[in-house]
């Protein structure tokens, strides 16, 4: 048993032995639980991949005269203005103003929220557009002008919903390509798409959430940053293998950062064909070893973790639940699945080679002594689950 | 007889020459078999040519001597489709698209995806499915 306290006196002492959710599995193999969870301090956990609902908090300060942004575009994509003045919100999946979208099926999507948030990290001057009504005290009614984040007051990432604990894979049983956020899907289940780290990542290596809760420290995209709540739709409470790895998407977390500091290879806009655009993210985080059941939990490998296979053209759209069956990430990660008898070509939306990078990059941060692990001030909710949006003929 | 060699290459011919016939020559007056993977005749009549040719290493010299007569200018690195290492992922999500596993994990430890420009036929479907925008055509 370790506490909080004594780990981050050895990540401050320099001693503190880290290694990766991949490293700790043939590390406890070699070692025995009992050992490893002695001499092992924290297992670093990461994961790279396409995360919609992410977006972040820009304030441009004041102009002269001053403006009272009613409506603004960044590089011609729309930010929500309905906050003070000068602060905007710009979300990862917004298109730019005048993109046809579908209209020519499958639209091309080749810029948007996502890749404004990436060219913002990357030091890019941007165009700010803006309109007002004009008030007394804000009487500008129009702005053009170009920044940098530098030039900026604060540019916080604000995400709703990072880091699903798990994910479908996706299938599709129609006679026809469709385009979905998981990638093109041909037709007849010519190919399957899955888009998760596996056994490096955050959840599914803290499947009850004894570490990772409100308040805990984690690296987004080269940065510390925290988990602010639980993320949206989160569901702990769903199925569940005897091992405890949940077999649907399950728990979410909502993390913030400051942008300024982020790293741009690690934020990345992200073009889906006929879907629409996103963003791309790299988040890192440290599962402190407080007792061998936590560190039993980080041994979780690929062949354990079971994702559900799922028909994109019907069932997912329709919502009517329905599971084709359960793969685990191992076959995922081979390039090929069985299903029905029927072999199935495999790709991956999320980068295992990227996650990687991030929890070597997390580890060395911590045996350094430049990243402290953080308690959590509230965990997050283990038995709820989703509810649908019902639609209501009358307001009743 | 000397040994025959393939060759990737990628002609670009400027206005004035696209309407002379010059692959059936190369076919014809020089032995090459030839592949022809992608052709583009541009809105301005520049044309573009990704292509494969098979025959002794004398035959395609002999035969580029006699391209090059023409104005045409040869880029024997083949670079039709273009892979920016800087913007790949390593997602993999290209793999299942690529039909001639141009695209491939080149390390199953660190899943690092490597493209072989060798192998590209240049369909493009990468260029239409990267989430990263990292594959490109030059043409």
């Amino acid at each position: 048993m370790k506490t909080y306290e004594q780990i981050n006196d050895r990540i401050e002492s320099g001693k503190a032995v880290v290694l990766t959710a991949e490293e700790i599995i043939d590390y406890v193999e070699k070692k025995g639980l009992a050992a490893a969870a002695k001499e092992v301090d924290v297992v670093t956990t990461a994961t790279f991949g396409p995360m919609c609902s992410s977006g972040c908090v820009l304030n441009f300060g004041h102009s002269k005269p001053k403006i009272r942004m009613s409506e603004a575009w960044v590089e011609d994509v729309l930010v929500y203005t309905g906050l003070a003045a000068v602060d905007v919100y710009l979300g990862a999946t917004q298109l730019r103003h005048g993109d046809p979208a579908n209209m020519y099926h499958p639209g091309e999507f080749r810029y948007g929220g996502g890749h404004v948030i990436e060219d913002l990290v990357a030091g890019k001057t941007l165009q700010l557009f803006a309109l007002s009504y004009g008030t007394d005290c804000y009487p500008l009614r129009e702005i053009r002008t170009y920044f940098t984040i530098d030039d900026l007051n604060q540019a916080i990432m604000v995400n709703p919903r990072n880091c699903y604990q798990n994910y479908n894979v996706a299938v599709n049983d129609s006679d026809k390509t469709i385009y979905t956020y998981m990638g093109p899907l041909e037709p007849d289940r010519k190919n399957a798409n899955y888009c998760s780290a596996g056994q490096l990542s955050p959840l599914l290596n803290d499947p009850y959430y004894e570490t990772i809760g409100v308040g805990t420290r984690v690296w987004l995209a080269g940065t510390h940053g925290h988990v602010y709540a639980e993320g949206t739709q989160h569901a702990g409470g769903g199925e569940r293998t005897p091992d405890g790895v949940p077999k649907d998407g399950a728990g979410t977390l909502a993390l913030t950062g400051d942008m300024k500091q982020m790293r741009p290879e690690f934020v990345r806009g992200v073009t889906l064909r006929g879907y629409g655009v996103s963003l791309a993210l790299g988040i890192g985080i440290p599962i402190p070893l407080l007792n061998e059941e936590i560190l039993k939990r980080t041994c979780v490998r690929d062949r354990d973790i079971l994702a559900p296979v799922i028909d994109y053209s019907t069932n997912y759209p329709q919502n009517t639940g329905k599971v084709i069956s359960y793969v685990n990430y191992e076959q995922l990660r081979s390039g090929r699945i069985e299903l029905e008898g029927r072999e199935v070509a495999v790709g991956s939306l999320s980068s295992y080679h990227k996650a990687l990078e991030i929890a070597h990059l997390l580890a060395d941060e911590i045996r350094r002594g430049d990243f402290r692990l953080a308690e959590p001030i509230a965990p997050l909710p283990k038995d709820t689950t989703t509810k649908p949006l019902v639609i209501r003929e009358k307001a009743s | 007889m000397s040994q025959t060699v393939t060759k990737k290459l990628m002609l670009f011919f400027p206005r004035c020459e696209c309407e002379k016939p010059i692959i059936y020559h190369l076919v014809k007056d020089h032995n090459l078999v030839v592949n022809v993977y992608r052709a583009k005749v541009t809105p301005e009549e520049e044309g573009y040519l990704v292509l494969d040719v098979t025959g002794t290493e004398e035959d395609i010299e002999r035969a580029m001597a006699f391209v090059k007569t023409f104005n045409v200018s040869i880029n024997y690195t083949g670079k039709g489709v273009t892979v920016d290492m800087d913007r790949c992922t390593h997602c993999g999500h290209c793999i299942t698209y690529c039909p001639t596993e141009a695209l491939y994990i080149a390390d199953e430890a660190t899943r690092e995806v490597a493209f072989s420009e060798r192998d590209c036929i240049e369909c493009l479907a990468c260029i239409r499915v990267c989430p990263f925008g990292a594959c490109a055509s030059a043409f």
